[in-house]
């Protein structure tokens, strides 16, 4: 089916039903009850799981298959960001033309860069990459406030030409839309106890995520993706063959960049904005961070990954010490205060220290990331699995 | 000519900086062949030593002075730290006003046992794991030590002041005959490039003049070798890690006064430091030197108001845009040696 063996169909159609699913799955506790905060199943938070998991399925198909690490990637998702608002502004509030743009732009941007950058590799190649983010971030703040808004970010106006439609009616900011279907509107289903909220905007992003996907499995397994794998593990002996690896390596380079660009522009239709922290070299960072806790070079892993750094962000980073104190309640009080102040360090404020002792653990212990433990763990219970039916073939005999 | 000079002299401190760390991380890099992303946060680390020393040198108790009132009618409490109470005023005071100098003292101990601690417990088990594998869990590891700084001292910059004495700017321009007033500089600045220089000065000797030093080099050129003449060469690179981490650790005690400390000050120096470490040639010691003072001065350079009416921004991207035409002009960096991270 569309091209894809019969494992892949199936993580496709696992990954679309998981995403389809998500206002339910995220929000498995009652509204109003003590775990009620740990409830993502908001729109909000949603569109940055989707997004992002597409920024790390993009990054993957550069690091995990050719294992170039960029460290300036961020610089395409603020590019891509840009170009999205200035389409806002010039010509339609249309969310299609601002995500080509978005695509297209970081797409040639990455297209520069990446010829200059590959032409070294390794750590050098790490560094030239954070050195062009670095420069678009430092030009984006200062000398190109014309184009970028500088410190305050690029935002809508209402005297914004927007040739197609028209100039906005009744002093309202129009919002980014898909043929009349608005981003933010959203509708909400109350089961019960239960409030689950659908939003378009989310639904709009999945669908591009799900696109995304499917189009990272086919360069996974395509002749492709077998040369970009060939860079990686010998690139010697991949020029011996008398195949030049650097045009393999600008493609996937170039696609990679378009993933981000294409994620900047669906953050930019959600919510019309762009900032240059954006291409900050936290934010590249915090691409690879996703990627690496995930597993590299694996599908489903990028995706896990920004589910799980933008699930702490911005749920962890709320738990603060009364709610801490709330759940310890059933504790002697001396203790109470002692696993309170356990705790309190990793989480709230300093949700950053979880997130890098989880990410050096893993980089330690599992260099291929949470898939990698995850097979770990379904290995565990298979040869488990596989003990006791030995075990009960043995023991038959034995009656 | 009087505006380059005070490029020249603005662009020292910075420059002291970068080079400092650049060189820890080059010393790290050509004696373990890894690539240290943690080394800015040895160099917050240092920066607040400095700051907890002045925080235990203020540790003080109140005494309530019955002649004097404070603005509520109240009778005053004076705050006298420990140290004036023990040493009398005189001693006591100028221990607490030497206090950014004396952390050097402290800091040393303490950054040779974190460098150590580093790599016996952590990096030791990277050096067979490929160069991203030892970026990626540096890059964690200085994450954490950030966020554990930050738990301890918040988010806010401190300010630690030098000592009084040098606390003015000196008129470096009376010097060299011109008026007064056209080139002053911070007397704390020439404090930090003198001592930048030495703590150089004393790396480099100590690798050319000792016999340790000796054993570090030929290790750094064939470690194989060095081990089947029965050297116990691991030992020495460990120490040598200590010893890098203990010049980063100093650059940041010395830095407090010019630049409040915060918990993110490594990351931000981090960033700088390994395109110095590029530009100079990776494994190159004179090379991360040469290369911290030149993009130090470059960047003073760049921040001209002449030169950015020419070339708007110039001063933002100058770095970047240096490392990057160096990086493709001359690939090994400006004194590389051959064979080193060449893949």
């Amino acid at each position: 089916m569309f091209g894809l063996g019969k494992k892949d169909v199936t993580l496709l159609l696992i990954v679309t039903a998981l995403t389809m699913l998500a206002p339910f799955l995220l929000n498995p506790f009652p509204e109003g009850s003590a775990m009620a905060q740990f409830n993502a199943g908001y729109p909000d938070l949603m569109q940055r799981f989707v997004i992002f998991g597409i920024f790390a399925i993009g990054f993957n198909i550069l690091f995990g298959l050719t294992g170039y690490l960029s460290f300036g990637h961020a610089a395409f998702l603020g590019v891509g960001s840009y170009a999205a608002v200035w389409m806002f502004k010039l010509l339609s509030m249309n969310v299609l033309p601002a995500i080509l743009l978005a695509v297209a732009t970081s797409g040639l941007f990455a297209l520069v860069i990446g010829f200059v950058s590959l032409r070294r590799s390794g750590i050098y190649f790490s560094i030239l990459t954070l050195a062009f983010a670095q420069m678009s971030y430092a030009l984006a703040y200062s000398v190109l406030t014309p184009i970028t808004g500088g410190e305050t970010g690029l935002q809508l106006a209402l005297d914004d030409p927007r040739i197609l439609d028209g100039a906005a009616e009744g002093g309202n900011i129009p919002t980014p839309g898909l043929f009349g279907l608005e981003m933010n509107d959203s509708t909400q289903l109350v089961m019960g106890n239960w409030v689950f909220t659908f939003s378009i905007g989310y639904y709009f992003s999945a669908f591009i995520m799900l696109l995304a996907f499917y189009m990272a499995i086919r360069i996974f397994r395509s002749p492709f993706g077998m040369m970009l794998r060939a860079i990686k593990s010998n690139n010697t002996r991949m020029t011996y063959t008398g195949l030049n690896a650097r045009p393999y390596a600008l493609a996937a380079f170039v696609i990679s960049g378009m993933y981000a660009g294409l994620a900047g522009g669906l953050m930019a239709s959600m919510d019309p904005l762009a900032g240059a922290e954006r291409m900050f070299w936290t934010a590249s960072g915090e691409v690879v961070l996703m990627t690496i806790l995930g597993g590299v070079g694996t599908l489903i892993g990028p995706v896990l990954g920004a589910g799980m750094i933008k699930y702490m962000e911005n749920i962890v980073s709320k738990i603060n010490s009364d709610i801490l104190h709330t759940w310890f309640a059933f504790l002697p009080d001396g203790l109470e205060d002692l696993v309170v102040t356990m705790i309190y360090p990793f989480v709230g404020k300093g949700w950053h220290l979880t997130l890098g002792l989880m990410f050096m653990l893993v980089v330690i212990f599992l260099p291929g990331g949470l898939v990698q433990g995850g097979q770990k763990i379904a290995r565990l219970f298979r040869r488990k699995k596989t003990d006791d039916a030995k075990k009960s073939t043995q023991s038959t005999p034995a009656e | 000519m009087d505006a380059i000079i005070l490029q020249i002299l603005n662009g020292l401190d910075k420059g002291s900086a970068y080079a400092l760390i650049a060189l820890g991380l080059t010393l790290i890099f050509g004696t373990l062949g890894v690539v240290n992303f943690a080394h800015g946060a040895l160099f917050m680390i240092g920066a607040f030593c400095a700051v907890t020393l002045s925080r235990i040198l203020n540790v003080s108790f109140e005494t309530v002075d019955p002649t004097k009132t404070d603005f509520l009618g109240n009778p005053a409490k004076i705050k006298t730290t420990y140290i004036e109470h023990w040493l009398g005023p005189d001693l006591g005071g100028s221990i607490l006003d030497w206090g950014v100098p004396l952390a050097i003292l402290f800091a040393i101990p303490i950054m040779i046992a974190v460098g150590v601690l580093m790599e016996r417990g952590l990096i030791k088990h990277f050096y067979k794991r490929p160069h991203a594998d030892q970026i990626l869990v540096t890059f964690g590891l200085a994450i954490v030590l950030q966020e554990i700084i930050k738990y301890f001292y918040g988010a806010n910059p401190i300010p630690t002041p030098a000592p009084d004495v040098f606390r003015g700017s000196f008129d470096f321009g009376t010097l060299i005959g011109y008026e007064a007033n056209q080139i002053i500089y911070p007397y704390w600045r020439l404090v930090y490039f003198a001592f930048a220089a030495m703590i150089i000065g004393a790396v480099f000797a100590f690798l050319q003049f000792t016999t340790f030093g000796m054993v570090v080099r030929a290790g750094m050129a064939d470690r194989e070798t060095v081990q089947l003449l029965g050297i116990n060469i691991d030992k020495r690179f460990t120490i040598m890690f200590g010893i890098a981490a203990a010049v980063a650790g100093l650059a940041g005690v010395m830095y407090v006064p010019i630049n409040p400390p915060n918990y993110h000050m490594g990351m931000d120096f981090l960033v700088l430091s390994f395109v110095v470490v590029v530009v100079g040639g990776m494994g190159s010691l004179p090379g991360a030197v040469f290369a911290g003072f030149l993009l130090g001065i470059l960047e003073s350079f760049a921040s001209m108001g002449v030169i950015i009416d020419l070339l708007p921004g110039i001063n933002q991207i100058i770095i970047y845009l240096v490392a990057i035409i160096i990086l493709l002009t001359r690939p090994r960096g400006l004194m590389g040696r051959k064979g080193v991270m060449e893949d």
